[in-house]
């Protein structure tokens, strides 16, 4: 047996990439646990291909998953990785560009045979692990395949079934890389396959043997060590962006004591939402799949108009669908959520990958003068605390709020110490009732000090009252066509969602100096990458510091003050320069932007980059 | 019992349904009988002005909830369907109607209108159909007839109009009825009827809009052609019409014929109306025919079609009852399957 050298890392990127049907979501999600419960702090992204059913073996069927864990904080998937496991030359091929300069490669020489580099569309005599252009990398060639049929011999399995343990083998390798107990896995299998002994046995088998390969062969002799992170003290759970938006939906209808109405129609990768929501009818919760965006958002307003907190979900393309809608929302002010997790744009542009380029759309997409409220969560975890804040404005203060999210924090996990739902604050809601009416007529456009008008429900005695999408007088909600008052109207809608300002939080610095060189302005799904940047820079002796902004209509009433505080201010954003247009034009900064639109998150490195040049410059 | 529940529960009348607000439709357009037929059926129907609610899109027909003192949205071009979805779905325990036009209801909120006629949610719908876009000031409608001169069809539409009745059987309707404007006691029966059933009603409604498609249904309305152009059907009788009622329809095989009841054909004979019988409600639905048209078939009004079919809110209303056995802990929830401690 070999002598294996030990190393000890800060932290690890580990992407496993492989044909659909290679099971590396499995693979990967499996580490991720196991991470977990040793301790390191963690962050992951799987990267689908666009393709339901790309033919097996081509670039259009690779399925990725990458995940980051450490002994420090971790706040982001990862720049690139440090080790690409590659079950085929196809993933080979997509995945290349991801991996750092000498970093290692795992490949699966069974996945580089003639027919496999056909499909991958790579010629005869380019194979990557011969030709010589892998030359700097750290290239650990075995046959997967071959291995995990022979360790299978006498399984009794068909050849199908064996092939599918390869993942095991990969997974069993990797536990022994990186000092991973196997424990864990080999219990989820047994419950998985528990139906299934022969297979639960087998993928046990092929596990292990994945283990002993590392540690016999010669090829394998370093291993590392990743230890615990400092994390706060408490009870954590895994948890991804979408499920993390459902559970704040649901949260702020227990905590309104108000049934949940979601009207949705699927749509990437908003649908997981969907799909999440339909399974927690004991919780009362009411989804409709309408037959379209339209009726998605028009059953929602329905369901407002009846009590409910109402929903609806969807990404980019839904979202416009949902534009005249919104309007009517704004006009009857009931409360009403509308989650837009973002994708590529414009048309129906990068369905699978991430982008910010629907704020303005929120802000302003829209025909007249019409002002929602507009909030956005930074993080997988944070999706939870952005939902339930959208539910609490929405039904405090009677508007439309914009929930936006994107296809990077929605798809992408990591540890969340979750709260006690006795510590969430409360949502004070509540219907009029039939002494409300003062007078002979009950007023639905009065107005309380939030300018939030009444929520009289059908069913209530004495308060039949009509509301509409026509311009209406304040107090009796009549129709009116007077000029003056419809002036009136637009202030007082647009002066509503202002005053929403009085009733959040400040904005805190993330981290950072109170004043200093420059201030980096983030919101949305970027606040990882900027996090990591950050944290580096200032270490690096850099006078910089992080806002993230989670409320972006109204901002918080003390953004300006902060802006003023730093000589420079950056705006990163995926997208061509959104919040910056709404930033100078609010308080008149001269901020700078950094974008970046090619459906791809931030990566540390050109942050730092960018930010350096900036104080360089100064 | 004191005064003040004596006070409570005296019956409403037809006044209780009348709100404040100024009707605003055209002098003589059929729409102004169509409120009064719906105002005067409300009270009979043994509910709490409360518990009803009119939503509608947007068209002239649609102002129609301002009208009523009821609760009511008036919302957006072709979507009240959809609201009115939404809201039974959330709120079972209302009685939900919705108004549309003939444009709201089949040409932008058409999608809306099959959707919720195959989900039978029990809501009932009226559709004012005067076969033109009043609101808009006259251009021809998703049923206006082919070869119409309307503003926008300057040399005649070429449009195949939509027989709303054949749609909403097509889109597999519950409950599908046809009446009129200027028949007060015919519509207010028919509204009764849409009531009681249990799904989906949709009532097609003609309305003689007198500024720009005036006369469109004069020749079924009008006392001088009403007999002999259409034909009122009622449950378990012979269908017959004409000036005298003696005419009626026989089918020969599935093809629907007149006969003259003068002229040795007995009442025997003819086709007997069964609204349950979806294969008639379909041929019945399909008497279509311009009443140009040398031979044709008289007009058909009343309930071609009734049928028994679980509602959509009811069916949720079930799966939720049954997933609440499961309990609900918000906690437990949020805690998932796998958790670890970090100290
Ligand atoms: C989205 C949208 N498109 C167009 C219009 C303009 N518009 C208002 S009513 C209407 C047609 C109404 O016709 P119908 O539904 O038959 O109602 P009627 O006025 O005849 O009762 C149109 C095109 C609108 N209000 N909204
Ligand atoms: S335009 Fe026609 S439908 Fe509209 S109110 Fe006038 S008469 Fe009635
Ligand atoms: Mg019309």
């Amino acid at each position: 047996m070999p002598a294996s050298v030990n190393e000890t890392l800060e932290s690890v990127v580990i992407r496993f990439a492989g044909d659909s049907g290679d099971g590396m979501q499995l693979t990967g999600s499996q580490f991720t646990n196991t991470s977990a419960l040793l301790g390191n702090d963690l962050a992951t992204f799987p990267d689908f291909p666009a393709e339901i059913r790309a033919p097996i073996g081509t670039v259009a069927g690779v399925s990725g998953f990458q995940v980051h864990f450490g002994s420090t904080r971790i706040y982001t998937p990862g720049d690139s990785c440090d080790v690409l496991v590659v079950m085929n030359v196809a993933a080979l091929k997509s995945n290349l560009r991801n991996l750092k300069k000498g970093g290692t490669i795992i490949a699966n020489t069974d996945g580089f045979d003639a027919k496999n580099m056909r499909l991958a569309g790579v010629a005869d005599d380019k194979n990557p692990l011969e030709d010589g252009s892998l030359e700097g990398y750290d290239v650990k060639k075995l046959d997967i395949t071959k291995i995990t049929r022979a360790a299978l011999t006498d399984s009794g399995l068909g050849v199908k079934e064996i092939d599918r343990c390869k993942n095991m083998f990969v997974l069993g390798l990797i536990y022994w890389m990186y000092h991973r107990p196997m424990e864990n896995t080999i219990a989820f299998i047994e419950s998985k396959f528990k139906k299934n002994p022969a297979v639960a046995e087998a993928n046990i088998k092929v596990l292990k043997a994945g283990w002993n390969y590392g540690e016999t062969t010669e090829a394998f002799s370093s291993r590392y060590e990743v230890s615990k992170a400092k994390m706060d003290k408490g009870v954590y759970r895994g948890i991804t962006g979408n499920t993390a938006t459902t559970y704040g939906l649901i949260a702020a209808s227990v905590k309104s004591a108000l049934p949940l109405f979601l009207g949705s129609y699927p749509i990437t990768p908003a649908s997981d939402i969907l799909h999440e929501l339909s399974k927690y009818k004991n919780f009362g919760i009411k989804t409709f799949q309408a037959e379209d965006e339209i009726a998605a958002i028009a059953s929602a307003i329905g369901a407002a108009f009846g009590g409910s907190l109402a929903i609806t979900t969807s990404s980019g393309p839904g979202v416009a669908l949902k534009t005249e809608a919104i309007g009517l929302a704004t006009v009857l002010e009931l409360p009403l959520v509308i989650v837009n997790v973002q994708r590529g744009g414009p048309s129906t542009g990068l369905p699978t990958k991430t982008e910010q380029a629907d704020l303005l759309q929120a802000f302003y997409g829209r025909n007249g003068e019409c002002p929602v409220a507009v909030v956005a969560a930074q993080s997988p975890t944070d999706c939870f605390d952005a939902a339930f804040e959208a539910c609490r404005i929405a039904l405090e203060h009677m508007v439309p709020v914009f929930l936006l999210t994107d296809g990077y924090i929605a798809n992408g996990s990591e540890p969340w110490k979750f709260p006690s739902t006795a510590d969430l604050p409360a949502i004070t809601v509540s219907h009029s009732k039939p002494e409300d009416k003062k007078g002979d007529k009950f007023l639905p456009y009065e107005r309380d000090e939030k300018l939030s008008r009444p929520w009289a429900v059908p069913g209530t005695k004495g308060l039949e009252h009509r509301i509409g999408g026509l311009e209406k007088q304040n107090g009796t909600g009549n129709i009116s066509y007077d000029p003056a008052n419809h002036e009136f109207m637009v202030k007082l809608r647009a002066e509503k969602i202002e005053r929403i300002a009085n009733y959040i939080p400040d904005q805190q610095l993330d981290n950072g100096p109170e004043k200093g060189d420059l201030l980096i302005l983030g919101w949305g799904g970027t606040y990882g990458a900027l996090k990591t940047a950050t944290r580096d820079l200032l270490a690096e002796g850099y006078s910089v510091a992080h806002a993230h902004l989670r409320h972006l209509n109204p901002f918080p009433k003390n953004l300006g003050s902060i802006l003023g505080n730093y000589k420079q201010v950056l705006i990163p954003e995926l997208n061509s320069g959104q919040l910056i247009k709404i930033i100078r034009d609010k308080y008149f900064v001269d901020a700078k932007g950094f974008n970046k639109v090619q459906g791809l998150p931030f990566t540390t490195i050109e942050l730092k980059n960018k930010i350096k040049e900036l104080i360089g410059n100064n | 019992m004191t005064l003040e529940t004596s006070v409570n529960e005296k019956k409403l009348t037809s006044k209780d349904f009348v709100s404040d607000q100024e009707v605003r439709w055209c002098p003589g357009c059929g729409d102004y009988s169509i409120l009064k037929q719906v105002q005067t059926v409300m009270p009979d129907l043994g509910r709490a002005r409360e518990e009803f609610v009119f939503i509608s899109g947007i068209g002239c027909s649609s102002r129609f909830p301002y009208y009523m003192e009821t609760f009511g949205m008036h919302s957006i071009h072709g979507r009240a369907t959809a609201i009115a979805s939404g809201l039974k779905a959330a709120r079972p325990d209302l009685s939900v109607w919705i108004v549309s036009g003939d444009g709201d209801s089949l040409s932008i909120g058409g999608n809306h209108t099959i959707h919720l006629l195959r989900r039978n949610f029990d809501v009932n719908m009226l559709v004012f159909n005067n076969q033109i876009y009043g609101l808009t000031k006259g251009q021809y409608s998703p049923t206006s007839e082919a070869g119409k001169i309307t503003k926008s069809t300057p040399m005649g539409s070429i449009d195949h109009p939509f027989n709303p009745a054949a749609l909403a059987l097509g889109a597999d309707g519950t409950f599908v009825a046809r009446s009129m404007d200027r028949d007060p006691k015919h519509l207010q029966a028919i509204l009764k009827r849409a009531y009681e059933h249990k799904g989906t009603s949709f009532v097609e409604i003609y309305q003689n809009c007198n500024v720009f498609n005036d006369g469109a249904f004069e020749i079924f309305t009008e006392k001088s052609s009403k007999k002999l152009e259409t034909l009122f059907v009622e449950q378990g009788k012979p269908l017959v019409f004409g000036e005298n009622n003696d005419k009626g329809i026989k089918l020969d095989g599935f093809k629907p014929i007149i006969v003259n009841l003068n002229e040795g054909h007995s009442a025997n004979e003819l086709w007997v109306h069964d609204e349950t019988d979806q294969v008639k409600a379909n041929i019945l639905a399909r008497f279509f025919d311009s009443p140009e048209k040398e031979g044709h078939l008289p007009r058909p009004f009343g309930v071609f079609y009734t049928e028994q079919r679980a509602c959509y809110e009811d069916m949720m209303t079930h799966q939720l009852e049954e997933a609440s056995a499961k309990g609900a802990d918000l906690d437990k929830l949020i805690a998932g399957r796998e958790t670890w401690v970090v100290n």
